[in-house]
């Protein structure tokens, strides 16, 4: 057993793991962050994105069937409950109708967050780049990547009007993306 | 209150938790006491099992069970077929753990039941089998040829059926070898339907929870067929029915995939009951792949008989299809849900469909997004353009020579089917200006001319699909177990609130949306204050389920049906409310009125608390609005729409790029544009990623070689393209809603749209057919064997220099010519395609 402390959507947790326990199992059978789901065995599919942060701090994505519990050691995760539900990401997929299933969902949202940070307005080329990491069935993608290029605007605009401040990804969990 | 709410985009009421991860997926559900199963599966695609020893495993820490097919032969059940299609259908005996023999590799063997699931994999290596193994039989043809090894030595043959229709038999055409005997031309083809996984994205996962307050045993599966599989569980495990309840909770994709009683819920529900309490089994992706089923497989040998002009006089089409080792649920069907596709949009006056279903040492088949429409559509579209190059009119031409006319509908077409309505020529128009289709023709004669070494090539796909499943009598007619009705129930809370329970048993489609927006318009109450109820065999007590487009134009129906029912009921009230004959009063703008007395209403919410007090209603009246109906539709809906597709293709280096994708699909009257353009494309999607993606392959062997997402490629955000689409909204005459049915549509249509384009862009190196998936390497040896020296762009014979890696690896190896189905070739990488 290894003792790892991480913190999960803003709580740390301390606990006990066989060394050999991935992040994402720990994140759902020891945490109950079933949020985040397990949709291969080769890290392709990328339904089990979350961010961690690195030695810097800086939060990136990461497939957490591909990291080890005791990697994330004094990381901070958030995962996609992580977001609080109004997230302009989010919001974008509920809007512009980027999930049928939602099994991807999740890592696609954590993916589209991590995209958004890195480059503030993509192209559709390097959207569609940026999420290849990411699979999905249902959508064919066309309208992810139309809530991706409409989140970013969202963002943006949110970004340069300095007194409305841009949505914190721990805003109240109950603020509704429900039409 | 007076919009409508059909026909709006809602947004999606399942958003928020999916979007939240607070989904109920079945592996997100646990229960007190839950144990975790494994299961060890065949390594040989064909062998004798000679010993099973479970007792290391039982030693392992943690373990609690561990057993084989042998210590449960007399109580797993068994897996039923429910589609035996001829009487003399060959039907092997399919039990969930293999007791005596294995027939594919992948085939579970044994299981360990422990407190976890990392114990339970970990004990999986004690056990100990013995193998003897026995041939392998993997090639369609060959397994049909006298003295062929057999995949079931006890049935003396591999070939499961063979089913054939006739026009000139069925009385609704004329023989077609009389039209072979007229034709001026004759157009042979061989395409071959390659073999995929639906590869939905959720693994599927069970848990059986046995001794319940009553004695009975819940089972949560990611399904979508609840209903099916608590009957089946009843009739092949001796337990009664009225004892199970099976739970769909949120399911996370199908595409035909989770239409399916599988081994591993019958294991599971085994193993519950050996040891007294709950387990869980949850798939990996690679058990998902080689053990559930997959779909097509299929070759297809095409003859068309014509004029010069163009006009189709006859079509005779032969199908081996190959079954797997076993029958699923609907195996030996799924050809037949083609059989009646393949004359398409088309007055052929003669038509004759043979299939002959074959098993061999892989894993069964079953349905798969389209179920039998893909493949037809593909075979006819594909020969259709042969045609059209062999007579010299351009490919959209010669399908107008052909197609049933806006005017002639009702028609009765050459495979006996009544299409109900339609407007080819509509949908073929916008989609053409959608997709600028002169002005790429345009560009394409340009490319030709200018010896471009990138070609552009116009695909085009005019399709039907008969969807809707199905009228229960003609299930019964093409001998099918069960009948093809849904049922919806309403029921009116005494506040207004309403709740709606459905048979039908979504796993992403947006029921919950659009079933609101149904009820909405129906009663009058807002969108909001509907609460669609689906997927519990406790509170949905009856269904069919959802496959085959069936869900709005069975199930939707049966739901307004239902509605109806409430309305009846509620206007007796409200007369006796209004002081009014119920003659006089109608429902209009969501509320009962006095005819000629517009402003005074009663809502369905006044009626409800009426009726709920009960204090005051007219004598002989149950005090209930609450409604139940059950529809069985007469015949099937029949959407139809034109996919075009352009493509560029890199003649040096075999490369495809669509440049653009344009489909107008018509499905009937629209509930909800937002959820329909979603399932157009994901539908194109799919059909985008059988012409130039995916593909399931064996080795000699039998195992599988596209096993995990890293093998087999379905395509990422960067292989696909935009898609442009639009629609036309021809209703459907043959339901009240004038709905069609749109999940399977996409899929359908895209795959011979983007194979067109690709064959149309090479026509002139004398290229007629690149095998599916068209990888860089088969359009390239596609090239190289047509005509080496009219390839003239190519300036030397090596493999290009700029073809995708693995494709190059291969390439010079092998001899050229175009790949041989079945033969060893470069696996398609994701990225290739460059938007």
């Amino acid at each position: 057993m290894a003792n790892v402390s991480i913190s999960v959507d803003g709580t740390r947790y301390s606990d006990d793991v066989p060394p050999r326990t991935l992040l994402v199992h720990y994140l759902r059978d020891q945490l109950g962050k079933v949020g985040t789901v397990v949709g291969c065995d080769t890290g392709n599919c990328g339904a089990c994105t979350v961010l961690m942060t690195d030695p810097d701090g800086v939060a990136r994505s990461v497939k957490s069937c591909s990291v080890l519990a005791v990697q994330a050691d004094g990381r901070q995760v958030t995962t996609v409950e992580g977001l609080g539900g109004d997230h302009p990401v989010q919001r974008a997929f509920h809007e512009q109708h980027a999930l049928q299933c939602g099994f991807c969902t999740p890592g696609m949202v954590m993916a589209a967050v991590d995209l958004l940070s890195e480059v503030e307005d993509p192209t559709d080329t390097q959207i569609r780049e940026g999420l290849e990491g990411n699979l999905c069935r249902c959508t064919g993608y066309v309208n992810i990547a139309r809530a991706v290029k409409s989140a970013a605007a969202e963002m943006r605009s949110a970004a340069s009007v300095p007194e409305q401040a841009a949505p914190a990804e721990t805003a109240p969990a109950e603020s509704g993306v429900a039409a | 209150m007076t919009t409508a709410e059909v026909g709006r985009a809602r947004l999606r009421k399942e958003d928020s938790r999916l979007l939240r991860g607070r989904t109920k997926w079945t592996d997100n559900i646990t229960v007190p006491g839950l144990l975790h199963l494994a299961i060890l599966r065949s390594p040989h695609a064909h062998a004798k099992i000679s010993r099973v020893d479970v007792s290391a495993a039982l030693d392992r820490p943690n373990v609690v069970a561990a057993f084989s097919g042998a210590d449960v032969a007399e109580t797993q059940g068994v897996l039923a077929c429910a589609w035996p299609v001829t009487e003399d259908i060959v039907l092997p005996t399919y039990t969930p753990l293999a007791v005596t023999e294995v027939r594919h590799v992948g085939e579970p063997v044994a299981v360990v039941v422990a407190r976890d699931r990392a114990s339970a994999v970990d004990a999986l290596e004690a056990i100990e089998v013995d193998y003897e193994t026995l041939p392998v039989v993997l090639d369609l043809e060959g397994a049909l040829a006298e003295g062929a090894d057999l995949v079931h030595a006890d049935k003396g043959t591999n070939k499961c059926y063979t089913w054939v229709f006739d026009s000139a038999v069925a009385g609704s055409g004329s023989d077609v070898a009389a039209a072979a005997g007229e034709a001026e031309v004759t157009i042979q083809r061989r395409y071959i339907q390659q073999r995929l996984i639906p590869s939905f994205m959720e693994p599927r996962s069970v848990i059986v929870e046995p001794g319940g307050p009553n004695g009975e045993t819940t089972v949560y599966s990611a399904t979508q067929i609840p209903h099916v599989m608590r009957f089946l569980l009843a009739a092949t495990t001796g337990t009664p029915e009225h004892k199970i309840r099976v739970i769909a909770p949120d399911v996370g994709g199908g595409f035909g995939g989770k239409l399916a009683v599988t081994p591993e819920e019958w294991i599971a529900f085994a193993a519950a009951h050996r040891v007294g309490r709950p387990v869980k089994f949850t798939e990996t992706r690679s058990e998902s792949m080689v053990s559930a089923h997959h779909g097509r497989d299929l070759i297809q040998d095409l003859t068309l008989y014509a004029r010069r002009d163009g006009t189709v006089t006859g079509l005779d089409v032969k199908l081996i299809a190959n079954m797997g080792a076993y029958l699923g649920i609907v195996t030996p069907g799924v050809p037949l849900l083609g059989a009646f596709m393949y004359n398409g949009i088309y007055k052929f006056p003669a038509y004759r469909f043979e299939c002959t279903g074959v098993f061999t040492n892989t894993t069964k088949t079953d349905a798969y997004r389209g179920a039998g429409r893909p493949e037809a559509t593909y075979a006819i579209e594909r020969i259709m353009d042969e045609l059209a190059a062999e007579v010299g009119l351009d490919p959209m031409e010669v399908r107008r020579r052909n197609w049933i006319s806006h005017e002639e509908f009702p028609f009765t077409t050459v495979a006996g089917l009544e299409y109900d309505s339609g407007n080819y020529e509509a949908a073929t128009d916008k989609a053409m200006s959608l997709l600028g289709y002169d002005e790429l023709r345009a560009e394409q004669e340009q490319r030709r001319s200018a010896g471009d070494k990138v070609q552009l090539g116009i695909g085009i796909s005019t399709y039907t699909e008969m969807c809707g499943l199905a009228p229960s009598r003609i299930l019964g007619a093409l001998r099918y177990g069960a009948g093809g009705w849904e049922s919806a129930s309403v029921r009116v809370l005494p506040t207004g609130k309403v709740e709606v329970v459905t048979g039908s048993s979504p796993h992403g489609q947006g029921h919950e949306t659009a079933w609101s927006q149904i009820v909405a318009d129906q009663l009058g109450v807002p969108f909001e204050d509907v609460e669609v109820l689906h997927g519990d065999t406790r509170t949905a007590v009856k269904g069919m389920d959802t496959y085959g487009s069936r869900s709005l134009s069975v199930g939707g129906v049966a739901l307004a049906m239902a509605c109806q029912k409430v309305r009846d009921k509620a206007a007796k009230v409200a007369a006796h409310m209004l002081e009014a004959s119920p003659d006089d009063i109608e429902f209009s703008d969501g509320a009962f009125r006095v005819r000629g007395t517009p402003d005074v209403t009663k809502s369905i919410a006044d009626v409800a608390l009426a009726v709920f007090a009960a204090h005051d209603l007219p004598d002989g009246i149950e005090p209930t609005l609450d409604s139940e109906a059950t529809f069985d539709p007469t015949t099937f809906s029949f959407p139809h729409g034109t996919h075009l597709c352009a493509v560029e293709v890199d003649t040096e280096t075999g490369e495809t790029a669509i440049r653009r994708y344009a489909c107008v699909d018509d499905v009937g009257t629209v509930i909800n544009p937002l959820i329909v353009e979603g399932q157009v494309h994901g539908g194109v999607a799919q059909g985008i990623a059988q012409a130039l993606y995916e593909e399931a392959r064996y080795d000699a062997d039998g195992n599988l070689l596209t096993a995990s997402f890293a093998d087999y490629t379905i395509p990422s955000a960067a292989d696909l393209p935009d898609i442009h689409s639009d629609r036309t909204e021809t209703p459907a005459t043959s339901n009240p809603l004038g709905v069609k049915g749109v999940g399977e549509a996409g899929t359908i249509a895209a795959t011979p749209a983007v194979v067109n384009a690709i064959v149309d862009a090479l026509r002139p190196f004398g290229v007629n057919d690149v095998p599916m998936p068209c990888t860089p390497e088969r359009v390239w040896r596609a090239i190289q064997a047509a005509a080496p020296t009219q390839a003239a762009a190519p300036t030397d014979t090596a493999a290009p220099a700029e073809a995708a890696a693995p494709a190059e690896a291969v390439a010079p190896t092998e001899a050229a010519g175009p790949a041989v189905p079945g033969s060893p070739h470069g696996v398609t990488g994701e990225g290739e395609v460059e938007q």
